[in-house]
């Protein structure tokens, strides 16, 4: 995803395996071969961390066309005709290996397979022969390259070392000392990436032993991640220990909820059941990282206080008589819409859609919270750009929800739908609530749904396809990773139905049809569709906004345009 | 079409018709003599050769000890997916068994849906599942032809074991480290 096309003069051409690549200056064998589609297998080497080569299983044979020390000039190859190359006669790291013009690179030669396998055995001998109970086992760097690179017996006949098998490094991540490899990437990544220096290797040799400072523990909220960069099962998420295989989980690309950042994530779900939540590569939002609490927002989906039933007056009841008590509110007039920064852009499309057939403004609460500098940033709604692209709403939005409580005390409001906001939260009083009629979308109970007069369950992110757009204003789409709950309608659908119900005419609710409106009626967004998106998200056109004081602080690749405003605003 | 089948003219032999009877009788009492073949099955069980595929079971080591470890390989490997397993840890207080650190906490396998392909044996790193002798499996509902995880061990028994893999392991664990 190079914007510019590089210069002439920063690539590079090497040759790996006979075929030439032109790469940019800078970058290593691992990542040119892999531009040529050669895997070298290495443990150690990440590409967004340091360089530190102590795994040595990528070793390749390397050489340089031949010049003649006297004169410079090239010494040519008289059988071939070409310049003679001079192969350097001991293996060499790739990825400690940068590219410089005319490299030769020979990732597969005897010398090099030769080297791996030696490695492999070595790594091997005091691996313990823990697969069929470790949890990396299907997703192990270390089980994959053996049965490349082994020898499929051990020729070690003396005792297999000795180490702790479940130390809790901190409160989400175990550790079985057996199974490292010592790649070190886990302090690298600790060090490097979420500046919390606690791991680190005591002893020495094959009784090397990861262990963390003492008297502190891996507890910042990053530190799952040293979980999905370990290539072996030394550590491992306490929350997945013991689960499921991996083999048997399906993965939806998915988007994190829990602020502005949109990092991109992959949900691992068997069977309609989530069981983990990943982060997916994108190197313009979030590399190769996730929070820890974007990792357990997948506990809302089946957790006690869900919404499961449509319920009027606090009675359960069906889909179809909640929505007809609900057109009925609609259709009585002096109705307030409050819209949410955490419904998708469709949702909100149709949120505007149904705003303008009451001939009301929808009003959207913000939440705000401290920003950690790397992923979470201070707005924690993942999509208040959303509802300015589709034109939801015009101003950035406050905490509370003030213009709408003056509204109530003053008699002006009757109904108040709320879709997916807690209407409490955002500053209504109890007192407040009962004097309107409340209609209520959401995925949860809380004071909101207990207050209000019809109750209509909706989905959470991980039960519905749709697109949010990021800090950035980079639209982004999620997929359906499981079925929603039995009962429960799309949340397109509702609101669909909802605006027919007020008068905004018959809108499209699958995704295809909604997008070609969407882009016909939305400028920053003509000629885009969701089911185009790239994975990685289409950057759109900010420079309306761009006077906006948005709240959030500078992120991983993330620089705000002008000073963020007070926190509190 | 019709065509016309030319009937062969009886002998003498034939004719006369008892030769006939004597011959049929011979044959009769000569299987009067001679030892059954049949089995007077369910009272008598066949005797079964080893190597018989029959109902898959979850066998215990010979210290009675449970030796799957719940890795789903068989879940994974059984062609109708028969087999359903939740995983879980091994509970601390199981001296025995805490460092084997997973096991089952449920095991089931639908014997309406096995076709004793024997795979989840073959497949089995611990050597815990076998297809053991029991080849009749009846029930009167759907729910009584999954076998769980106690039935399973019900059937399976305790067979030998040659590795005792875990007990090793428990034992180097125990020796520890000499640098340490």
């Amino acid at each position: 995803m190079s914007s510019a096309p590089a210069k002439p003069a920063d690539l590079v051409t090497v040759n790996i395996d006979g075929k030439e690549i032109a790469v940019p200056k800078g970058t290593n064998v691992i990542e040119a071969a892999k531009l040529v589609g050669v895997e070298i297998p290495h443990y150690c080497y990440h590409p967004k961390l340091s360089i530190v080569g102590n795994c040595r299983m990528c070793l390749i044979e390397m050489g340089m066309p031949a010049v003649d020390p006297a004169t410079k000039a090239p010494v040519m190859d008289a059988a071939t005709g070409k310049q003679k190359i001079n192969w350097i006669p001991r293996p060499q790291i790739g990825c400690g290996t940068n590219a410089s013009p005319g490299l030769h690179v020979k990732t597969s030669s005897p010398m090099a397979r030769e080297a791996r396998e030696g490695v492999t055995e070595f790594l091997l001998i005091n691996h313990p022969l823990d697969c069929p109970i470790c949890d990396q086992a299907g997703e192990c760097k270390l089980q994959e390259h053996s049965t490349a690179y082994g020898r499929g017996y051990s020729r070690f006949i003396e005792q297999k070392n000795v180490k702790p098998k479940r130390t809790q490094l901190g409160p989400r991540v175990t550790l079985d000392d057996e199974r490292c490899i010592l790649c070190s990437r886990c302090i690298r990544f600790s060090k490097e990436i979420a500046k919390d220096d606690v791991l680190g290797f005591i002893d020495r040799g094959s009784y090397s032993t990861l262990t963390c400072y003492p008297g502190k523990q891996l507890e910042n909220n990053y530190s799952l991640n040293t979980v999905d960069i370990c290539p072996v099962g030394a550590l491992t998420s306490t929350d997945f220990r013991f689960k499921m295989r991996v083999w048997f989980l399906k993965q939806t690309p998915s988007i994190d909820t829990e602020s502005s950042v949109g990092v991109n994530t992959e949900v691992w779900s068997r069977e309609g059941v989530l069981y983990r939540i990943t982060p997916r590569r994108n190197d313009a939002v979030n590399d190769t990282w996730l929070a820890d609490s974007g990792r357990m927002l997948y506990k809302q989906v089946k957790a006690d206080d869900r919404l499961l039933a449509p319920a009027i007056g606090g009675n359960s009841t069906g889909g179809d008589m909640a929505l007809k008590a609900a057109a009925d509110l609609l259709k009585a007039g002096s109705v307030a819409v409050v819209s949410s920064g955490r419904s998708s852009l469709e949702e909100q499309f149709l949120t505007k859609k149904l705003a303008d057939a009451l001939k009301t403004q929808a009003s959207l609460v913000s939440r705000v919270g401290q920003g950690d500098r790397l992923l979470i940033s201070s707005d924690r709604n993942p999509n208040v750009r959303g509802a300015l692209v589709t034109g939801l709403i015009s101003a950035l939005p406050s905490q509370k929800l003030a213009g709408l409580a003056a509204d109530i005390d003053a008699g002006k409001v009757k109904t108040v739908i709320s879709v997916g906001e807690d209407l409490t939260a955002a500053g209504l009083t109890a007192a407040q609530l009962a004097k309107v009629s409340v209609i209520y979308l959401g995925t949860h109970n809380n004071a909101t749904s207990a207050a209000a007069k019809v109750v209509i369950p909706t989905l959470t992110v991980f039960e519905k396809s749709g697109s949010f757009v990021n800090q950035q204003f980079r639209l982004q789409k999620f997929a359906k990773a499981v079925p929603g709950p039995a009962g429960v309608n799309d949340d397109l659908v509702t609101l669909a139905e909802l605006v027919a119900a007020a008068g905004g005419g018959i809108l499209p609710f699958a995704l295809g049809q909604l997008w070609t409106q969407i882009a016909a009626e939305t400028k920053v967004l003509a000629g885009l569709s969701h089911a185009a998106l790239p994975a990685t998200g289409h950057l759109l056109d900010a420079s309306a906004w761009a006077g906006l004081p948005f709240c959030e602080g500078e992120t991983l690749h993330f620089k705000p345009a002008a000073v963020p405003a007070a926190v509190n605003a | 079409m019709a065509y016309v089948v030319e009937r062969k003219s009886l002998s003498l032999s034939e004719r006369l018709y008892l030769p006939q009877i004597v011959a049929g009788m011979k044959v009769t009492l000569k299987h009067l003599f001679k030892p059954n073949v049949t089995l007077e099955y369910p009272d008598v069980r066949p005797a079964i050769p080893p190597g018989y595929r029959g109902v898959p079971t979850l066998v215990k080591d010979p210290n009675g000890r449970e030796k799957c470890v719940s890795c789903q390989l068989c879940e994974f490997v059984c062609p109708p997916k028969a087999i359903r397993i939740t995983p879980g840890e091994v509970p601390a207080n199981q001296p025995d068994r805490a460092h084997v650190e997973k096991g089952p906490q449920a095991f089931d396998i639908d014997m309406l849906r096995c076709i004793y392909c024997g795979l989840c044996q073959e497949v089995c790193p611990e050597e815990a599942i076998f297809l053991q002798n029991t080849f009749s499996m009846t029930g009167y509902t759907r729910a009584e032809m999954v076998n769980d995880k106690a039935k399973l061990y019900e059937l399976g028994g305790t067979l030998p074991d040659q590795h005792f893999k875990w007990d090793k392991k428990k034992a180097a664990e125990e020796r520890g480290n000499p640098h340490h």
